[in-house]
């Protein structure tokens, strides 16, 4: 009985310490992970304005980024802003206090949904699309070559993406915002027959240029967390085909989880920093 | 007189995993200026990893390598990518950059490092390689991803050659090739070796009968080792079983 029982107890132990060793490789895989890609960070970061200088690069990256995610973002942005301006015309109503459907909509927009949506989406398009670029190159010996040939990678490939997101990002957050505002407007105006003035008089009564600001800097906050964690993962792909999917996909998937904990991390940040300057 | 040699490498180790197994075990090997060698081995033997650290890709874990008579882990990131500026490189699958056209990939190297020239002047230059490599001029402007195998090494080789390198380093050039194109680039290599003298070419591979077709030098990699370096006769008159091995195998398939 007694053996049995002591038997039990050292397999119920022995599986508790596999389950502790598990998680410690996992938190230590996470901070040795978090560490490469910092040095990565800098070491791509610090290239920024030596020579040459990559001005074609930042703008032919600043097009596909910017340019080719306007679309998305116009046709997300809008939908957004109506529906959340619904979602709030219908809990206020109960309230009786629609003529605050604008402001919030606006205060949600902008300093929340705009940057978090617009990091999202650029995250998985454009983002996805530099991690299998890079990886591709990796796999086919492209990012050799340019090292032989000596042109550093990290200058030539990711340094022009992270300057790119970083100027974009923030372009794309205002689009953003704008149409989630023309969306709220057309929605809470034509369809659902607010008051325009006092729904503009509001908005303009609440909304400060703070919260638009914090809104932009968190985009480009989140653009150079993308671009930085996927061109991570692309540049140091291995493997072949299966290699780069691998890659593209831990990319996108690692930078949108990062960019909704950055943005909590964020808000409360420039909050407390509003506080404590008394903005 | 003592050779000047243009690659010198002493007691390189390598390993990847921190010291369990080494890749390469110990390589002693002196490249002259001006020689076409050829390093053979079978798959697994450290040809590809050998090749990585003479271009200073890869660091050894322990032993010295010497290019044109630089240890180039003694040197600063500018002196490396100087001396990166006198290879050539002809990657087993050309490596050519996919998002430009073949004129562009030849003329990228010259307009890297040498910022001052007219961009007029640095088509001039890459033409005149994608010539010289044997490419017609009706495919300058196509992509890689539109050309065939044998027409990349081409566009690959008149990469390599845009800076007029001291070393020329072609890694499998003929891996994946049919017999005809394997014979079109031994022959390319071999032409290639001929009209820029001096400099040296190092050829890695896995084609014996290449190797004794092109080669004035032939090293032979077994186990991270050198087994053998010599004059194909020397192969062909080795007693050491494992070179008897490969070059009886050699002989058969031809």
């Amino acid at each position: 009985m007694l053996n049995n029982y002591l038997e039990k107890r050292e397999k119920f132990n022995k599986a508790l310490d596999n389950i502790a060793l598990k998680l410690w490789k996992v938190f230590y895989d996470f901070f040795i992970e978090c560490g490469r890609v910092t040095i990565f960070l800098y070491d791509s970061l610090r290239l920024i304005g030596s020579q040459p200088k990559r001005t074609d690069e930042i703008i032919r990256h600043m097009e596909f980024i910017g340019n080719k995610s306007v679309m998305i973002i116009l046709l997300t942005g809008s939908f957004t802003g109506m529906a959340l301006s619904y979602q709030i015309f219908l809990g206020f109503q109960l309230v009786n206090a629609t003529n605050l459907v604008g402001p919030t909509v606006a205060l949600g927009i902008t300093r929340e949904l705009g940057p978090v949506l617009t990091g999202l989406i650029v995250s998985a398009r454009a983002g996805g699309a530099m991690a299998a670029r890079l990886g591709t190159m990796r796999v086919s010996e492209q990012i050799d070559a340019l090292e032989v040939m000596g042109v550093d990678p990290k200058q030539y490939l990711v340094m022009p993406r992270l300057v790119a997101a970083i100027i974009t990002m923030p372009l794309l957050c205002g689009i953003f915002d704008f149409v989630a505002m023309l969306g709220s407007h057309v929605l809470c105006i034509q369809v659902l027959g607010l008051d325009e003035a006092i729904f503009w008089d509001k908005i303009a009564l609440w909304i400060n240029p703070k919260d638009i600001n914090e809104g932009l800097i968190k985009s480009a906050v989140f653009g150079l967390t993308f671009a930085t964690i996927c061109t991570h993962a692309g540049y140091f792909t291995k493997g072949g085909a299966k290699g780069v999917g691998e890659a593209t996909n831990t990319g996108v998937v690692n930078s949108m989880v990062l960019i909704i904990i950055l943005n909590f991390i964020m808000t409360n940040l420039i909050r407390f920093y509003y506080t404590l300057t008394g903005i | 007189m003592k050779k000047e040699m243009a690659i010198e490498i002493k007691d390189l180790k390598k390993s990847f995993d921190g010291g369990h197994e080494f890749v390469l075990n110990g390589i002693d090997l002196q490249i002259p200026r001006g020689s076409l060698t050829v390093i053979i081995g079978y798959s697994g033997t450290g040809k590809s990893v050998l090749l990585k650290h003479m271009l200073g890709l890869l660091k050894p874990t322990s032993g010295e390598v010497n290019v044109l008579g630089k240890n180039i882990w003694q040197l600063s990131e500018d002196e490396l990518v100087k001396l990166r500026c006198s290879f050539g490189v002809l990657f087993q699958h050309a490596a050519l950059f996919d998002d430009l056209t073949v004129l562009e990939n030849v003329a990228f190297p010259i307009h890297e490092h040498r910022r001052y020239l007219p961009t007029r002047e640095v088509i001039e230059m890459a033409e005149k390689k994608l010539h010289m490599s044997g490419l017609d001029s009706k495919h300058f402007n196509k992509l890689p991803g539109e050309l065939s195998g044998g027409m990349r090494k081409r566009a690959g080789l008149a990469r390599a050659l845009a800076l007029d390198p001291d070393i020329l380093l072609y890694d499998e050039p003929t891996t994946g090739l049919d017999p005809i194109l394997t014979e079109m680039v031994d022959n390319l290599i071999q032409e290639t070796h001929k009209k820029h003298t001096g400099s040296t070419t190092i050829v890695v591979s896995h084609d014996l009968m290449a190797a004794f077709r092109i080669g004035e030098n032939v090293v032979m990699l077994d186990k991270g080792k050198v087994l053998l370096q010599g004059t194909p006769d020397d192969f062909l008159n080795s007693d050491l079983e494992l070179v008897r091995k490969f070059v009886d195998k050699g002989l058969k398939k031809h």
